[in-house]
């Protein structure tokens, strides 16, 4: 485990940017669960893979994505 | 954990009205970021623009007016002469600074006044229900342009950067997108550099950047950053247009 992400998932839209930005494929919308804006927050299913490389912060338009880098 | 990517301090809290997947949001945090970054935050003003960014007064952390439809320059003007220490910007669409504002900005530019443009080219009218736009790409379906538009009759799109980078007064032109997360560090860095131009006195600054809207082009999110890839960059080329400091 590298880094992790943690998302703000009340202002998530859902659109799947930050989905389709990973490089490590580990994000996904949650389709279960629905916010209180009525949007299915995009989630991390497999956090140890997060390489903390902020593609999914970086194209998040709603900036909800915090990412955080493990201290070596 | 060190935390290396986190919300800024340029946006505030009320979430963006835009709509899911639209780049508004990316660009928003782009300039916001970079405000912060240059720490002059506390001596912004942003003139707003009629359009999707209408609201944008709400989202960025700094003081805002309201221009009237495409009259964000001159607005922008007026506020630069008297309040020349303020860093001074101007964020407009398309159907704003390409349509209704082609004559504002294009004086504003002659003029060399000393303010930062960020130009968001969509290719549509988002706000109003996707109608065709000055900028609509040739063939592309709107609701005004249901069978694609018509060079013949509708005319080209402008390429409004190749234009500008013509007007003596301008001192930095360059033309993003908001595709992928390399193209969106360029465009922080081309927004940065529009803004530092600001700060240093240099003068007129503009940068254009090449945004979705997914709704109004029936596309989900992620085909739409597709769309400005594939089609829109190809006709838009990216690139650096003019740079004095440069030369």
């Amino acid at each position: 485990m590298k880094g992790r992400v943690i998302f703000n998932e009340d202002t998530c839209k859902g659109c799947g940017l930050c989905v389709n930005a990973c490089p490590m494929k580990i994000l996904a919308l949650d389709l279960t669960r629905v916010n209180k804006i009525g949007y299915t927050p995009a989630h991390c299913f497999d956090m140890d893979k997060c390489i903390a490389c902020t593609n999914c912060a970086l194209m998040c338009p709603d900036s909800c994505i915090t990412v955080e880098r493990l201290d070596v | 954990m060190t935390v290396i990517f986190k919300k800024t301090k340029g946006l505030t809290d009320k979430p963006l009205t835009y709509c899911p997947g639209c780049t508004h949001g990316i660009i928003h945090r782009l300039v916001a970021e970079v405000l912060e970054e240059l720490n002059v935050l506390d001596r912004s003003i942003l003139i707003a623009s009629v359009g999707c960014s209408v609201m944008s007064y709400d989202f960025f952390n700094c003081d805002s007016i309201q221009a009237a439809h495409g009259r964000a320059p001159a607005v922008a003007t007026g506020v630069k002469r008297v309040r020349p220490d303020s860093i001074v910007f101007t964020y407009q669409g398309d159907g704003d600074l390409a349509s209704i504002g082609t004559g504002e900005i294009v004086q504003a530019a002659h003029r060399g006044e000393n303010i930062t443009v960020i130009f968001v080219n969509n290719a549509i009218y988002g706000m109003t229900g996707g109608q065709m736009a000055p900028t609509t790409l040739p063939g592309q379906i709107t609701t005004t342009s249901p069978y694609g538009r018509d060079v013949k009759t509708q005319g080209e799109p402008i390429k409004v950067s190749e234009l500008m980078a013509t007007i003596p007064g301008t001192y930095y032109v360059e033309r993003v997108m908001t595709a992928d997360p390399v193209s969106v560090r360029k465009a922080k860095t081309a927004i940065k550099k529009a803004f530092q131009n600001q700060v240093d006195g240099k003068g007129f600054s503009m940068v254009e950047v090449l945004s979705s809207c997914n709704i109004g082009w029936g596309l989900n999110p992620v085909d739409s950053l597709k769309y400005i890839k594939e089609d829109m960059a190809s006709y838009f080329p990216l690139g650096v247009y003019k740079d004095k400091g440069k030369i």
